[in-house]
Order: C-alpha cells, then structure tokens, then sequence
C-alpha cells in the first residue's frame, strides 16, 4: 500500500533536504521549528493489465458517447491526435502509454474496414518531434506503418493551407485548428495527464491549434487570472479552453477522448536513481553511497557529459488509469486521478518557498534548459503546483536552486536566445513584452521557417514561458536563485545567491526575520492542496 | 578516564549522507529489515564465498582449538557409514552442555555433512544483535530458531534448507544444561526429520561441561567424548511428540554406553530401565551429589572477601 503524501515539521532531527539541482542535487539543512517539507505521496500501484484496461475503456466510454467501435465504419476519416514530446518527463520506458492506446484504436479500425487514418503529434507551437521521438511515442509498428506513406506527421500551426477556422468564442476568441482533424469524421485524441493542467478541451484546442487561436488564453491576462492553471475550475486558461472546446464541438468535430494518467514513479524503485525518490530519514547504507558516488561523478563530469547521461533516463511510470469518450466526462475522472496521486493537504501559506529545479521541464526534452525556462519551471509549473491558494503568500519570496547557465539549444530555441539577449535586456514585466515585442517574433519570418522545417520552438515560444510564470512573479515580492549563474540570474530579474543560507538572509530584507519556509519536494510530482 | 567507546562517540559525527539520517519527530520510521533476531536473514552464509570462509574457520581455527581444550574422542562413526553411503541430510540431535558442543560436533560429524551443515541456534542469544547474528551464521553456518514460542517462520526457514539437502545439527534441549543433567527434549527435531522425511542421528557428548559450563567465563581443558548413535527413522503413523521422546531416549542410552559399556546399556535399553538424561528426581543437593565432583581445581579458589 503506498503511502500518502505528507507536509514534514522539520526539527533538529531532520536530516539536510534533498534538492534538485538542474543536471546534480545539492543537500539542504532547513532551518528548525519554521520549516516543513511537502512529501510526495509514494507510486500509486499500476493498473496490472493496462491493454485489458485500454480495451475496456474503448468499448465502456464515459459520457454521452458511443463505444469507439461504434463510431467507426468503412470509408470515414480518422484522425488520431497524441500528446507530443513534452510528456510525459522524464520520457517513460518503452511502451509508452501512447503507443499502448494507439494500437488499441487502430485494431479496432482495421476490424472496422477503416483506411483512411492520419496520425498527428499535436504540438502546437512546441518543436517538430524528431523520428526517434516518434517512434519512442507510438512505437515502431505504428511508425513503419505510417510515417513512411506520411500518414504520421508533426502538426504545423503555421501552415495556412492544413488550418481550418471553426469560429469565436463569446469571447472573440478564434478557433482555428488542424485542418485534417477538423474535417475528419472522428477526431481521436490519445492523451497523458502528468499533471492536472493536461487534457480536456485543452487537448485539441491547443494542442492542434494555430498561434492565431493560442494567442486569446496564452497570454499575460489569462496567466494572471489562473490561480492557478492547474485547478481547471479557478484556470483562466482552461475557462477559454472549454469555450473553444464548445466552439469545436458546435462546428460538428466529433471527438473521442482517451486520457490516461500516470503515477509518480519517475525515478524508480531500485535502479541508480531510486534515492530520489526516498525520503532522506529513509536512505539506507546502500542508498547514501549510491548518491555520494552519483554526486562525485556528475561533479567531475563536463555539463554536456551529465546532460546526456540525465536526458537518457526513463522513467518506469505505471499507468494508473485510462478513461475513454465525451471530452468533459472523461477529463473529470482523468482530474481526480492525478490528485489521487499528487495532490497533498497543506496547512495554510508561507512566507517563503524553496523549490529544486531538476534537469528537465516540457520544453528541454533532449535540449537544453536555458535561463528561460528556468524561470518557466519554477515559476510557472512549480508555482502553480497548487490548488486553493498559492503556497507563498502574497509579497513572499521564491527561492529557486538551479545552475541556471547561459546556454541555449541553438536549434530548438532560436528565439530564446533573441528574447534573452534583447527583450529581458531591456525589461521583464510581462505586459510591457506583450505589448511592444511579441508581435514581432511570432511573425518573424525566419523563425516561422525554422519552426516549420527544423527543430525549433516557434517565435513566440519564450514569450509564452515568461508568460507561463507571470502570476509568480506578480505573486512573488522576491526571487531567489541559489547557485545559479549569476549574470543570467540577473538578466532573468531575479537575485542570485550562492548558498540557501545567503538567499534566506536576503529573503529577511522582504518577509522579516523567523519567516516560515515551505519546500516543495518536487519531482517526483507532488501538487499542495492549500488550505 | 573514559571508555574508548564514550570517547569514539564524543568524536564529531560526519554530515548527512556520510553518515545514517536521524529521524524527524512526529514520523514513523520504516520497518526495518530485521538485522537481528528470528527473523534475521542467513541466505548470505551460505553462499560460496561464506561457505569458503566457515571452512577455513573450522579447519584452521575450531579444530586446534577443540584438539587443544576437549581433546575429543569420537565414537560410533562406523553407525554412519550406510547413510554417508545415501549422503542425503540429516538431523544430528545432541545433548547440550556447553558452548563448546557445537564447535565440538562441528568438527566432529563426518563427510560428507561437515561442510554442508546448519545450527539451529537460539534467537534470543546468538542473533541479540547484528554483529553477534553475523558472526554465528558465518562461523557456524548458525539459523535462529524461536525457542521461546512456537514459531512457524523458523520450521519453515529449516525445513527448506533440510529440503535443499542441507543438514542440521540441533541441541533439542533448547539450551545449555544448567546443573549438569539434561533436560527434556523439545519437539523441533522430531517435526522436522517427520516434516522432511530425513533420519535423524542422536549425538551424546560427555565432557564439554567440565570445560565451558554454563556461567563459566574461560574455558578449562578436558578431555571429552562424541557418540554417534544409530539414525532413527521415523515410524509409520508417529508423531512428533513420541518421535522426540524415542530421540531422547536414544541420547540417554548413549550416555548410558558412554557410563557403563555398551552391552550394559543395551541390555537396560531393553529392560526400560536406561537411566534418564534429566538425572534422579532429587532435590537439588543430591542431583549435584549424583555428577560427583567434575571440578577439583574450583577448590583452589582464592578466599575473598565477602563485599561490604
């Protein structure tokens, strides 16, 4: 039986805290009585036989929506739409889940006399998947099936000939997807909820949309009005979501929803990585050599030497569950099974919060986690791993443990590094980029080229992570990072300090002395029910 | 002055992870896997490289030792000839007086069961602590086995072993004799040779008390002696009540061969008369009476005072 998440009272006899540290950890000896830790909860148990639990879940939809058997026939269009690179992470073993579900679909198509199917990455503005990543994503049978009669592709938010406008929201927000998808008689998307973010109507309306229609919730208003975006029902960015959803489903896409969620096993029971995944108290002989020998050799490796080593993990995740039909219906189910594994009770707020950024976050798969990100990781997905109210009070500070080098993936961030060089040289309120600079790089003809035809994120794709973390950094009076470089620390606006001691002081300058702290002991993924 | 051990602990501790984490107040530590006790975890001791070791302990360390403070002689080995022959597991079944029984018999019981024999041990002594559970299942090739309960998991952890043809050497009076007589013999040994089907050796040793009584500090040397008796297989039908008692009663009429001749005592084998391992039913004075005096040097002691 695992055991559930849990907030620690750090005493004396607690033992240093384990934090990630991008590409290493270091170890940190909260202060006493005013500290507490929030613990994940321990792996759920996976589902034992998950094609079993797929195929029962095809032919038992949830919902107003008829088993996936029924909706298949000969001569219709098919089109199948999955999560992209940037889930789950780190990537899962093989088979991945996706590959799981889309076998199961197919099967049924091929009994169906269904020929005309396409498979699409729906990526929205995040980079091409390379055929690696694909074939990892859906497997090898599907990709010789597929890819080579180009019938599994990357979608493209920039092609106006492939992007079909379905309408506006009540709002004057604009719909305009994957064209394929929107003329096909049955849109099947196959989903993973790592977090409680994913799925739902923000399956299709983003993941298959073009920056015409991103643009109306993935901007500065919407982020500050989502407290947070991983509580659909407080999410600006789910609210338009969902009135896009209906504005698709009122435009006669029919869809068939698959979510499927995961547990929190990303490190692993046994393996070289399993101490991370142990609460410190609970580290044994074996598991306190393993990490100082795991410490002493990524110190002496060169950071492309350690990158490689961390980005070629895999995570043993179990799927947990999987739910199939009405988009709405299934979400819901979907939801309450990722708070079953991550979501944990916490009293109250605190005045500071201290996160350990690891090495990876959606958009550095096999890439490089540039200052940009950095920023978007802690204060975009750490942040907001909350649900009733932010676990920092209002003026708090955030303290955040990352190298945080000045260093960009040349080829998949290209705008990044113009958005770091230029638009955070001049100022990093979020508004002001909005207003005076997005423009430009979203319409930017080179970085369109790259994102269509190479392996980059779109232009506009920093403005969306400095987005990502605007509610943090309007919520936030201070932000700290420890060890990180600190001329890009600077640039990112935020104070650098060498030691968790160094950042604690200066947090005494914002929140006083005997301030309360609260680390988020994340990943595995743990999400604070705030009370 | 201080102990070494108080001083070792004043030294500073090493930080987190070079040395264990202590455990914050409030949270339930894990279980930990016993590292101690009966339900210790012996399969390393058997593995080839422990085996290679206990070997040499034996050869090169127990058996001069033995050679030098029980000058040992062994009896009845000719009894075991046609079960060497099967060479399938057995139980040997011996009285017990002393700490030095085991590394006696140990050194006594032949090929081809030297070297691929296990103790019973008790748990509640030899497996106290985690040095103390190491050191008894490397250098005996010890398993703890409850003697204070019944305990499933310890027939079960022998009865495999006996299965995987292992041999068992067992002391089923469950404990070193306290006065210098037997004391009744327990269950253990009969249920696993009924269990297991295997036959079981009764083994008198005669002697070891004088050496290592019980209570006894430093050993002082003697001569002793090992008989091997007949295996006894179990009967049709029997239980291991009745199957304990018949070992019993084999031990007992091994030291009645060991105190008379072996006509005598199979004659009053016959008759029922044997005399029991447990000594006369006498108050205390007469039964030490009835040993005689196994110890003249005691008289040597030194006077003391008595503490005021």
């Amino acid at each position: 039986m695992p055991r559930p998440g849990f907030v620690l009272d750090v005493d004396r006899s607690t033992p240093p805290i384990l934090f990630h540290h991008g590409e290493g950890f270091r170890l940190e000896k909260l202060p006493p009585d005013r500290s507490r830790v929030v613990y994940p909860a321990e792996p759920l148990e996976p589902l034992e036989d998950p094609e079993g639990a797929i195929r029962h879940a095809l032919e038992n939809p949830v919902g107003d929506s008829p088993p996936l058997r029924a909706l298949l026939r000969p001569g219709m269009k098919l089109t199948i739409a999955f999560d992209d690179v940037s889930l789950p992470l780190p990537p899962m073993r093989r088979p991945d889940v996706r590959q799981r579900v889309i076998e199961a679909v197919l099967d049924l198509a091929a009994e169906a006399g269904v020929d005309d199917v396409h498979i699409i990455a729906a990526l929205a503005l995040h980079r091409r998947m390379t055929e690696a990543e694909l074939r990892h994503a859906v497997g090898d049978r599907v990709y010789d099936a597929f890819a080579p009669h180009g019938l599994l592709y990357n979608h493209d938010a920039e092609d106006p000939d492939n992007l079909a406008f379905l309408g506006t929201t009540p709002h004057g927000e604009e719909v305009e997807i994957n064209k394929r998808a929107a003329e096909s008689d049955l849109l099947v998307y196959v989903n993973i909820n790592l977090v409680s973010m994913d799925g739902g109507h923000k399956s299709t309306a983003t993941g298959l949309a073009s920056y015409r229609s991103l643009r109306h919730h993935h901007n500065v208003r919407t982020m500050r009005h989502s407290t947070s975006f991983m509580d659909r029902h407080s999410s600006e960015l789910h609210s338009s979501n969902w009135r896009m959803g209906k504005v698709i489903r009122d435009a006669g896409v029919k869809i068939f929803q698959i979510e499927t969620t995961l547990n929190n096993d990303t490190f692993g029971a046994t393996g070289p990585l399993s101490v991370l995944q142990k609460r410190e108290w609970e580290w044994t002989a074996r598991d306190r050599a393993a990490f100082l020998a795991m410490k002493a050799g990524l110190d002496r490796l060169p950071l492309p030497a350690r990158r490689r080593i961390f980005h070629s993990w895999r995570a043993p995740y179990g799927l947990t569950s999987v739910q199939a039909g009405e988009v709405e219906a299934v979400h819901e189910i979907t939801t309450e099974n990722v708070y079953r594994q991550q979501l944990v009770e916490v009293e109250g707020q605190t005045d500071i919060l201290t996160m350990g950024l690891p090495y990876i976050c959606p958009y550095n798969v096999n890439s490089i986690m540039n200052p940009i990100l950095v920023m978007c990781l802690g204060l975009g997905y750490f942040f907001n791993m909350y649900r009733g109210r932010p676990l920092v009070r209002e003026g708090g500070v955030v303290i955040m443990s990352h190298p945080t080098t000045w260093e960009f993936h040349p080829v998949h961030h290209p705008s990044y590094i113009d958005f770091f060089e230029q638009v955070l040289a001049e100022t990093t309120d979020p508004v002001e980029i909005e207003a005076r600079y997005e423009k430009q790089f979203a319409e930017d003809e080179w970085y369109r080229h790259l994102y269509r035809t190479s392996y980059a994120y779109h232009g506009v794709h920093p403005f969306y992570m400095w987005y990502w973390g605007c509610h943090g950094l309007a919520h936030a009076g201070k932000v700290i990072v420890v060890g990180g470089d600190r001329r890009a620390v600077r640039r990112l606006g935020f104070t650098p300090a060498s030691t968790l001691q160094d950042a604690l002081e200066m947090a005494e300058d914002v929140v006083g002395r005997d301030a309360t702290i609260t680390h988020l002991h994340n990943p595995p993924l743990v999400m604070a029910d705030v009370k | 002055m201080a102990r070494p051990t108080e001083r070792l602990a004043r030294l500073p501790r090493l930080p987190f992870p070079w040395s264990a984490p202590t455990t914050p107040r409030g949270v339930e530590p894990l279980p930990r896997p016993p590292r101690a006790g009966a339900d210790y975890d012996t399969d390393w001791a058997r593995r080839p490289l422990a085996r290679v070791v206990r070997a040499a302990v034996v050869e090169a360390v127990a058996r001069p030792a033995v050679a030098v403070l029980a000058r040992p002689d062994r009896r009845g080995l000719d009894r075991l000839d046609r079960l060497a022959a099967d060479g399938g597991p057995v139980i040997f079944a011996a009285n017990h007086h002393s700490h030095l029984d085991t590394p006696l018999l140990i050194t006594s019981i032949p090929e081809p069961w030297r070297h691929r024999l296990f103790v019973g041990a008790a748990a509640d002594y030899f497996f106290r602590t985690r040095a103390t559970s190491a050191l008894s299942a490397l250098a005996l090739g010890a398993v703890p086995i409850e003697r204070t309960k019944v305990a499933r998991r310890s027939a079960d952890r022998a009865a495999a072993l006996i299965e995987e043809g292992w041999s068992m050497l067992i002391f089923p009076e469950g404990g070193r004799s306290p006065d210098g007589w037997g004391q009744p013999f327990r269950g253990g040994a009969a249920y696993l040779a009924l269990r297991c089907g295997v036959p079981v050796v009764p083994v008198h040793i005669d002697g070891t008390g004088r050496i290592l009584r019980k209570g006894q500090k430093l050993p002082r040397p003697a001569t002793t002696r090992v008989t091997f008796g007949a295996p006894l297989v179990p009967e049709e039908g029997t239980d291991s009540r009745r199957f304990a008692a018949r070992i019993e009663q084999a031990v007992a009429q091994l030291a009645d061969e060991v105190t008379t001749d072996w006509w005598s005592a199979r004659r009053r084998a016959h008759a029922g008369t044997t005399p029991p391992l447990s000594g006369p039913d006498a108050p205390a004075w007469r039964r030490a009476w009835a040993l005689g005096d196994p110890d003249r040097r005691r008289r040597r002691e030194r006077r003391r005072w008595p503490p005021l």
